[in-house]
């Protein structure tokens, strides 16, 4: 096999199937001694699965992997350790409870007739760690130390085990700038020593701050491998969103502006760590739409506003009076309701009927002592499936059973057999079928115009642009762009996710 | 002091301010004599403890200790006085089945995922039915052997007597702490307690160190099974019904966390001779119900999961990263 030059770990064709779902295409890879490469995507995209393949966690329906130009195969990620190829996972894969030289050696410890030799394995422990700069006390618990040191601990370990690629998944998701800027400067030096580096992860900045290389995933093709002085942002973002610049649409909606009433308004809400405090005003009778990248704290916000996690800054107007939402009990009783982005892990119960999904935040809502009998849940989940046009052959079926797109309407039926005035819809379309997907777009509208308030947040862009009558961009955790009326096109919506807003659209 | 020493420093002040308030009562209770009974009259319950806290450390439980004990104990005496074996040749057999049946356990647990309540729940009831299959009666054990073994004691300075089974108790609980503090087998076991998803990432055996784990457990249980048919020179079926709680409680007092991951061998003995000294007060005492050891031991464990959820909320545990929402 013909290698490049320097190529360390080369993937070729790279396919996987779950059941009927492919979550990757034929993709290619290949990385390069000394340098960082950037694998980006939104979710979904295909990169965890491209992960789990290069380290053994899965193996490949098809295609080659191959190390140093052999070809290789790993069926464990010990294996693939062993072969030189070490990760660092996102939520550091360490032992809290053990000290900082267990988790470097253990299982290496140096030994004598069966006996752990401690000092010695400390020894060996402070002198890994004295190459990343780090001077700790290596016979503490590894919980003592701050995330950003188990980081430093977990690459440490994956370099001494492997020493020949190193993957490191959204290693500064939870890191301060300061620790992100601790942690480039050790993938630097991991660099100059000849390593090949992939670095995962959702912010933009880092990219370019320091990859020499991007592979760009979507719905598991690769779409693109460019070196990234190759690249600006606007083109990176095109290139995650599949967005062609001049695609054709229909026109935002004609939204009465500032017409509705005021339902609630936001200012300086924030709280430290997940979202940058910002202002919002949502008014009765208008949807509005948030983009933004994965992590870019669009969720986030949607939690802030909901109450499942509490702001620790800023003030929530609720009809003109200030209110503390503390719980998702507390905004559902002030008429709210949330439809979460995962829906299998957040939302439905799956082994409960299509009945009991819809009725439960009703139920909730109106306490324990005021139970409704079977009858009356019935009728109401009957009115919901008919309204809703739920596929399911009865109100009993449970909810697992049914398609996506059904699902998704089964908790919608759920909040809006609460009469909420404001809805919050995360990804009220991830994978659904493209005839449900319309069908959840015309209720947005429907729902629009009845009244309710709702905020929608999505990474379709066409869609968010179909039903929004304001869009507000997130970037960074942090609100950077509202964009109204004519200003609401897929074009305009990239730029300022790029960050580059006024000079784009000139 | 590092927080993880905490429960162990808290079991083991607690024990000395018991035992201090006991002499001020009964000064009788501060001689050789009463701490040399103390470790005969336990030594089965620790050498059973040592191997709850194995399984404990590891974040699992074993139900099947109390069974194992008795089934051991009627095989022994099986053994010997039906089959005229050599008390030595059928305590080799005992601990070899005993092994086996616990490392069976470990293999379910881990390659079945059936969760170790469930397995070690089912291991009692048949260690237990097996037991009563091979006789209903208490068999008396007479034999050369067992008088010798039984009698065996050093004499301590004040007339106390170490008996071979408190002693081969002290031994058990040194090479226990060994095993868990100074190889490699140890960590693997504190790996899993852990986080058992994280440790196998790390390339920890956990196949094999479970089945290791459930093996040593019931290997213990079955040596205490011996000492248990030594201490009343018997075998009997419906002997230590219950004990695997007390040996959890033993453990728990002694600082193990019960989900695992923290657990020190030494604090065990602490909480053993803590259950010990309640029934001893008890017995100087002379009027008050035996019950009442229970109720003792069950304040203390109360006292001791409530004292670890302050450690370890004190401690400012990180909460689990979660999951980075979009």
């Amino acid at each position: 096999m013909a290698t490049a030059e320097g190529v360390v770990l080369e993937a070729r064709g790279i396919t996987k199937t779950f059941g009927n779902h492919t979550a990757l295409k034929g993709v290619d890879i290949s990385l390069r001694r000394g340098e960082v490469h950037a694998l980006l995507g939104e979710n979904g995209a295909g990169k965890s699965t491209l992960i789990k393949i290069l380290t053994g966690a899965y193996t490949p329906d098809a295609g080659v992997i191959s190390l140093d130009g052999q070809p290789v195969s790993f069926a464990t990620p010990q294996q693939a350790q062993a072969l030189g190829i070490g990760t660092v996972y996102q939520e550091v894969n360490l032992l809290p409870n053990m000290t900082v030289s267990d988790n470097l050696f253990i299982g290496r410890q140096p030994s004598a007739f069966g006996l752990v030799n401690r000092s010695a394995t400390d020894d060996l422990a402070r002198k890994v760690l004295s190459q990343y700069g780090l001077d700790i006390d290596v016979r503490a618990e590894l919980s003592t130390y701050s995330v950003a040191i188990q980081q430093i601990v977990a690459i440490a370990r994956a370099v001494e085990l492997s020493g020949k690629v190193l993957i490191l998944d959204e290693p500064t998701a939870s890191l301060d700038r300061h620790e992100v800027d601790k942690l480039f400067e050790i993938i630097r030096t991991l660099k100059s020593r000849g390593l090949a580096i992939v670095f995962i992860t959702h912010f933009l900045d880092q990219v370019f701050e320091l990859s020499d290389r991007v592979t760009v995933l979507r719905n598991g093709f690769r779409i693109g491998s460019e070196p990234v002085a190759a690249l600006d942002r606007t083109g990176l973002v095109r290139m995650m969103l599949g967005k062609d610049l001049v695609h054709h649409h229909n026109g935002p909606v004609e939204g009465e502006p500032d017409g509705g009433d005021l339902l609630m308004s936001v200012r300086q809400l924030g709280l430290t760590g997940s979202v940058q405090p910002l202002d919002l005003d949502i008014r009765k009778g208008e949807v509005v739409g948030v983009a933004g990248l994965l992590g870019s704290g669009r969720t986030e916000m949607a939690r802030l506003m909901f109450g499942i996690d509490v702001a620790d800054s800023g003030a929530l107007h609720i009809d003109g009076e200030s209110r503390v939402v503390r719980s998702a009990r507390e905004a559902v009783s002030l008429g709210f309701g949330f439809c979460p982005e995962d829906r299998k892990a957040d939302g439905i119960f799956g082994d409960l009927s299509v009945r009991e999904n819809i009725v439960i935040a009703m139920q909730a809502r109106l306490g324990w002592f005021r139970a409704l009998n079977r009858d009356e849940q019935l009728e109401i989940a009957g009115n919901f499936i008919e309204a809703l046009d739920i596929r399911t052959a009865s109100a009993e079926l449970p909810v697992k059973l049914l398609s996506g797109g059904n699902q998704q309407k089964v908790i919608l039926a759920r909040w809006l057999a609460t009469d909420p005035r404001f809805l919050i819809l995360d990804e009220p379309t991830r994978g659904i079928d493209v005839g449900a997907h319309a069908e959840i777009v015309r209720m947005i509208s429907r729902l629009r115009e009845d009244g309710l308030a709702l905020v929608v947040i999505s990474s379709e862009l066409d869609e968010i642009v179909s039903y929004s009558s304001r869009v507000v961009v997130m970037r960074d955790r942090a609100l950077v762009a509202e964009l109204h009326g004519a200003d609401i096109t897929p074009a305009r919506i990239v730029q300022a996710i790029a960050g580059q807003g006024v000079e784009g659209a000139a | 002091m590092n927080p993880r020493y905490r429960p162990l420093a808290a079991t083991t002040l607690i024990f000395i301010v018991a035992y201090g308030l006991c002499i001020a009562q009964y000064p009788a209770m501060w001689s050789t004599r009463v701490l040399g009974n103390f470790l005969t009259d336990n030594a089965f319950l620790g050498i059973a403890a040592v191997g709850a806290t194995f399984v404990i450390i590891s974040g699992g439980i074993d139900l099947s200790v109390g069974a194992v004990v008795g089934l051991a104990g009627v095989l022994s005496a099986v053994l010997i006085t039906t089959l005229g074996l050599h008390p030595l040749a059928a305590f080799a057999i005992v601990l070899v089945v005993a092994a086996s049946f616990g490392a069976g356990m470990g293999a379910a647990i881990h390659f079945l995922r059936v969760p170790p309540f469930i397995v070690t729940l089912a291991g009692m009831f048949m260690a237990r039915g097996v037991a009563s299959i091979l006789t209903q009666d208490s068999i008396p054990i007479d034999h050369e052997f067992y008088r010798t073994i039984s009698g065996l004691y050093y004499r301590l300075p004040g007339g106390g007597r170490l008996s071979a089974i408190g002693l081969l108790m002290l031994l058990v609980f040194l090479v226990g702490g060994l095993i868990a503090h100074k190889t490699r087998f140890g960590s693997y076991v504190y790996a899993i307690g852990g986080n058992q998803t994280s440790a196998a990432l790390m390339g920890v055996p956990v196949g094999l160190t479970t089945i290791g784990i459930y093996a040593l457990g019931s290997f213990l249980g079955g040596l205490a099974g011996i000492v248990y048919s030594l201490y009343t020179s018997s075998g009997y079926p419906l002997a230590a019904v219950g004990m695997e709680l007390d040996a959890i409680a033993a453990v728990v007092i002694g600082g193990t966390l019960l989900t695992g991951g923290y657990g020190f061998i030494f604090g065990t003995l602490i909480g053993v001779m803590l259950q010990g000294l309640v029934q001893t007060y008890i017995v100087f005492d002379g009027t008050l119900s035996s019950w009442w050891t229970k109720i003792a031991i069950g304040l203390l464990l109360f006292m001791f999961i409530l004292l670890q959820k302050l450690v370890f909320s004190a401690q400012g545990r990180r909460p689990r990263m979660q999951k980075a929402p979009a």
